[in-house]
């Protein structure tokens, strides 16, 4: 069996047995029990694999994160344990809410796994410049560090406030923001000993202007967040850490965990390919007309992706980016997704790259 | 043109850097694809900022003499010679031509005259220095410190590098940055979208005269790009609309060159003659194909105007869009012919109001928006307006329109407001008074004498030597 089929057969394999989880009596999701009442099919007998999950279920409401209430999102099985609650982006109103246990833990395990000890050194101290406070990104890059035997500094940037300065059109209060959280970023690089870095394409680039990351001891840095162009991706390495510091671009959020990016396309031309952490979440490019189906390799779709974990089953939530179908790979052998960037939908507005 | 696209890369400080995102450079007419543009991030921009010290040092290892001496070399290369363009390919000079009129939608004929400006000003640095310094001898800036008819002078530039954000509606706007290297300061340009070549023909014409090439830089980069070039460099020019320059209006680093609102007026005194400067009315409203700021776009008079209008009207009606080949070709296409319906649909619904008559409609026999030879023209436009107050008074478009207004000699200039370029046809005393003390006029030219004239020692918006360089005051003890 090729690695490809191998993959698959374990991707199929796992599908089945967190819709036993989440629709099973004894350990089920309410929202799943809920939906499976009302459902014209049997997710327990007629889901075989990633296909039928597909063509069985429309795309997930991502507004219920926002409105149901935390218990219906309980697995029975993780009755009575407490849980954390992390939100992902939002500038007014109701965040988006997803509560977890260990997911996490087993997610930047599994990434932790693919950085190499000589640019991503253990026994060291890391350093996090980027949005904090709900998300469930602090939580896991300080477990990552610890992982690897480091302690992290944080440094907060509110993407909320940033995006209301800008929707607002208050260029100077974004630019002042910025410059606060550089200046805090920098006075820890000049003072403390930070072996890696994790943060955003823009504020890595603000924090290349204040110094020069290389001299400052900086072997690895991990940056994502936000989209990088195959340009934006080539400054940074070469100007910005000039070839002198490892860069891991990374694609993730609160309802995936983190894709890992292979590290071949950062030297076929700077075009970053990211692979989901199959079996745990998977990821399509999928036709923006017919999100069941597909785009031909090298073209363009929305991105689709599908959680799979004991904690949390999210079929089918189409998000906000969109990105260029690739195929799989050695270290990966599923698709990938190519050059990252947010998905405009005609009328809309986006507010991107700001931090 | 060539038979290989080429990829027009942007010159970091005189090195090519290709970058990985690029625009295509596509002939409106056909929708070939006949060449890439490198487009650079904002990151890039600020990093190459940084390295504007080591661009002016390597700028002064000239002498100003030097300078003025190879960038006369340059005008004949500019105007004449064949250069290397991208990917080994070289560029002719009626290449260029036919590049420019492919992207920007500029007549063959127009793109020589722009030529010829650009490669005047070259030839012309002595005296255009001359005329900016108020008749510094041209060595004075070789050093910090000089000495002028006895008295001591120390010059300091007020920034590492000019920056300049293009349009791509006039290639004789590059003349306005040419000076600032003959002053010593490195330049580093944004080219406009549909007119990168002038920068870059000018860069290869410059080096092969012998300039550094690390004094010049072009950077295509997109909205965010231009606003890290305004905001870093110390001074700099931006060309564009009311929409484009109004956030950085007020800006005393950043030297705004928007709509003009250029005018003609005929004071009392010489209205009876008008038919004498119809032809200067003319050349105000129709050179350079009437898309420039100093284009005249309202012809005021205080009575008279219904004929002027209709002598007006029948004279331009001659200027007919003609395919940007023809000899005869003196009006200037639009490569976004969606820019074109645009401003037609904008003066239609306009003239729907009370008050105003386009009266080129009766003469021109077709249509404001024709397309001729696969590019779209507006033709001459000159619209008779009643009112003061209808929004076709006192407005700006980017082809040859004017209105003609009647306006009493002592309410004229009030009602003008800015004017970048007024030409005051009147002899009449109290005119010239109130004209020579407005602080609204940026350039004024009494008696008759198109707008669009141009001396270059007489900046129209501003002098560049005093926006680049601040005389401090300096005292030396005896022997220093």
């Amino acid at each position: 069996m090729s690695a490809e089929a191998a993959a698959r057969a374990a991707l199929d394999a796992h599908v089945r047995e967190i819709v036993r989880w989440h629709f099973g009596a004894d350990t089920g999701t309410p929202v799943w029990l809920g939906f499976a009442r009302e459902a014209a099919f049997d997710p327990i007998r007629d889901v075989g694999g990633i296909d039928d999950l597909i063509a069985a279920f429309p795309p997930f409401d991502g507004e219920r994160l926002r409105t149901d209430p935390h218990e219906r999102w309980i697995p029975r099985a993780f009755a009575g344990r407490p849980f954390t609650i992390f939100e992902t982006g939002g500038t007014t109103g109701m965040p988006k809410q997803r509560i977890g246990w260990d997911d996490y833990k087993r997610d930047y395990e599994l990434f932790s796994a693919t950085l190499p000890d000589d640019s991503y050194p253990r026994c060291g101290f890391w350093l996090m410049v980027g949005p904090t406070g709900p998300r469930r990104l602090r939580l896991a890059i300080e477990y990552l560090a610890n992982l690897r035997g480091s302690s992290c500094y944080f440094v907060d940037l509110d993407p909320r406030w940033v995006k209301k300065l800008i929707a607002k059109g208050d260029g100077a209060g974004a630019k002042s923001y910025r410059a606060h959280v550089i200046e805090q970023a920098t006075v820890l690089l000049r003072h403390r000993k930070i072996d890696v870095v994790f943060t955003t394409p823009r504020l890595l680039e603000a924090l290349g202007d204040e110094l020069s990351l290389a001299d400052a001891g900086v072997k690895g840095v991990m940056c994502g967040g936000t989209e990088m162009s195959p340009q934006t991706v080539r400054f940074l390495v070469e100007e910005v850490l000039e070839g002198r510091v490892a860069f891991r671009p990374v694609y993730g959020n609160t309802l995936m965990g983190l894709a890992a990016c292979d590290p071949s396309t950062l030297t076929g031309g700077y075009s970053v390919t990211y692979h989901a952490p199959e079996p745990f979440a998977s990821l399509r490019a999928t036709d923006p007309t017919d999100a069941r189906k597909l785009v031909p390799y090298g073209e363009r779709g929305r991105v689709e992706l599908t959680t799979l974990t004991r904690e949390l089953f999210l079929p089918r939530f189409l998000e906000r980016d969109e990105a260029i179908r690739r195929p799989p790979c050695a270290a990966w052998p599923w698709d990938g997704v190519g050059e990252v960037r947010p998905f405009h939908e005609p009328g809309t507005r986006i507010i991107e790259g700001v931090y | 043109m060539p038979d290989v696209t080429p990829h027009l890369p942007a010159l970091r400080w005189g090195d090519e850097y290709r970058s990985l995102t690029t625009s295509e450079l596509r002939d409106h007419r056909t929708g070939a694809v006949i060449g890439v543009l490198s487009q650079v991030n904002a990151g890039l921009v600020r990093r190459d900022l940084k390295r504007a010290g080591a661009a002016g040092a390597a700028l002064r290892s000239l002498s100003v003499r030097e300078i003025v001496a190879r960038s006369a070399v340059a005008a004949d290369l500019f105007e004449s010679a064949e250069l290397p363009l991208a990917d080994g390919l070289s560029q002719t000079a009626s290449a260029y031509r036919e590049q420019l009129a492919a992207t920007a939608a500029l007549p063959h004929a127009l793109a020589r005259d722009n030529q010829a400006k650009i490669a005047s000003v070259l030839r012309e640095l002595p005296a255009i220095l001359r005329g900016l310094t108020r008749g510094l001898a041209p060595g004075a800036l070789d050093h910090a410190l000089a000495e002028h008819d006895g008295i001591p002078l120390w010059f300091v530039a007020q920034c590492e590098a000019l920056g300049a954000v293009l349009p791509s509606n006039s290639p004789g706007v590059n003349a306005l940055w040419l000076p600032a290297l003959a002053m010593r300061v490195p330049v580093l340009l944004k080219p406009g979208n549909a007119d990168p070549w002038t920068p870059l023909r000018l860069a290869r014409a410059l080096a092969a005269a012998g300039l550094p090439e690390a004094a010049l830089g072009i950077l295509p980069t997109d909205h965010e790009g231009a606003s890290a070039l305004l905001d870093g460099c110390g001074r700099a020019l931006l060309f564009g609309d009311a929409r484009t320059t109004a956030p950085w209006a007020g800006r005393a680093s950043v030297e705004v060159h928007g709509p003009g609102r250029s005018k003609v007026w005929i004071g009392s005194d010489e209205i009876e003659r008008w038919e004498s400067h119809l032809d200067v009315l003319v050349d105000s409203i129709a050179r350079n194909g009437g898309r420039s700021c100093i284009n005249a776009s309202a012809i005021v008079v205080p009575r008279h105007a219904d004929a002027i209008a209709a002598a007006l009207a029948e004279r331009l009606a001659a200027l007919r869009a003609r395919a940007l080949d023809d000899r005869e070709a003196r009006l200037a296409g639009f490569a976004d012919s969606s820019l074109a319906e645009r401003i037609d649909g904008a003066i239609e619904d306009a003239l729907r109001m009370s008050g105003a008559e386009d009266v080129s409609a009766r003469t021109r026999g077709d249509a404001r928006l024709v397309a001729v030879g696969g590019t779209t023209f507006l033709q001459p436009t000159i619209v008779r307006c009643a009112r003061l107050d209808h929004p076709l008074a006192n407005t700006e478009y980017l082809f040859p329109y004017a209105s003609v207004v009647e306006v009493a000699d002592a309410e004229a200039l009030d009602w003008m407001g800015d004017t970048l370029v007024l030409t005051a046809i009147t002899r009449e005393r109290a005119n010239l008074e109130s004209v020579t003390r407005s602080t609204r006029i940026g350039r004024l030219h009494l008696g008759p004498m198109a707008t669009p004239t141009v001396r270059w020692d007489q900046p129209h918006e501003g002098n560049l030597f005093d926006f680049l360089y601040a005389r401090r005051a300096i005292g030396r003890a005896g022997g220093w």
